[in-house]
């Protein structure tokens, strides 16, 4: 069986460390999914996997990725927030893999809010 | 849900809502008694007394007071269909265990699913909140504290992209060979054939 090993995490750990210090800075954009019972069942699990996938192809240190509760929507889930400083966060609804892949290139990386998506946008 | 990793992950996420620091996941699966066993435990502020027997009612919420009932009911549910046993059991102030077993082999016993994109969802949105993942089949054990991974990490975050990725890895393999049916060895298998002839 493939045992969690020290070397490894020291290895992960130098290189991490190599790539953050060329870029210290505030986290400037929040992502949220919403892991209720009901988005959980809608598929948030497989909406977090594809972002975590993106995050790591983007290699950006100031993205934070968090999760949180139900939020009374459960008929749109699984919902995801994304908040940029500085503008208004905007909420996405019935999201999949692909559309959070679409949504983490357009929206996070280049600011293009993906309003055929997009279910609130909050002020 | 379509997977039993799922309800873990929904389960767990309670105890996160509920203020917890230490979250403890115990699976069991034994061939021999044909059970799987999974114990959900935590340390967050626990549900009071009078409050716990209502928790199970699928039409009882707790939205402002945290605690959801539609989870729970659904995990024992599962259970149930599974003939297999469900509690909970709760201090106010010291934490909750949530305990739900299910018939192995049973038909309606949902995949156990992709615990590894359940511990690193988890992982990764409550970096504050340390996981004990056990999971025990019949003499085997697999174990991940991520109290040990922040220690080694020292200043890198846990929920750095190449070290959420090394841990997906080593759970989704060290799981899989776990649950892997064992394949007699070759000794054993002559030995059958000469009881055979």
């Amino acid at each position: 069986m493939p045992k969690l090993t020290i070397e490894d995490l020291k290895k992960i750990r130098e290189s991490a460390k190599k790539k953050t210090a060329l870029r210290e800075g505030e986290t400037s954009i929040k992502i949220t999914v919403h892991m209720g019972t009901c988005g959980i069942a809608a598929g948030a699990r497989e909406v977090m996997d594809a972002l975590l996938e993106e995050l790591t192809e983007a290699d950006r240190q100031d993205i934070r990725v968090v999760t949180s509760g139900c939020m009374g929507m459960c008929s749109s889930e699984p919902n995801v927030t994304v908040q940029i400083s500085g503008q208004d966060p905007v909420i996405y609804q019935h999201m999949d893999r692909n559309k959070m892949r679409q949504v983490f290139k357009r929206h996070v990386l280049l600011g293009e809010v993906q309003t055929d998506f997009a279910l609130a946008r909050m002020k | 849900m379509r997977e039993l990793s799922l309800h873990i992950m929904d389960v767990a996420e309670n105890g996160v809502a509920a203020g917890a620091t230490l979250i403890d996941i115990a699976v069991a699966e034994g061939r021999k008694g044909n059970r799987l066993e999974i114990t959900i435990k935590d340390n967050g502020r626990g549900i009071p007394a009078p409050l716990l027997e209502q928790v199970l009612n699928p039409f009882y919420t707790t939205r402002t007071t945290r605690r959801v009932g539609l989870g729970l009911s659904l995990f024992r549910e599962a259970s149930r269909r599974c003939e297999g046993d469900f509690h909970i059991k709760s201090r106010e102030g010291e934490g909750t265990e949530v305990y739900a077993s299910f018939k192995r082999d049973h038909i309606d016993l949902a995949p156990f699913g992709d615990i590894a994109g359940s511990l690193t969802s988890l992982i990764m949105g409550n970096p504050d909140v340390d996981f004990v993942y056990r999971h025990k089949v019949d003499g085997e054990l697999f174990r991940l504290d991520t109290r040990e991974v922040k220690q080694e990490l020292e200043d890198v975050s846990i929920q750095h992209p190449d070290v959420i990725r090394y841990l997906a890895d080593l759970i989704r393999e060290s799981v899989a060979e776990l649950q892997s049916p064992k394949v007699p060895s070759s000794s054993s298998r002559e030995k059958e054939k000469e009881r055979e002839e």
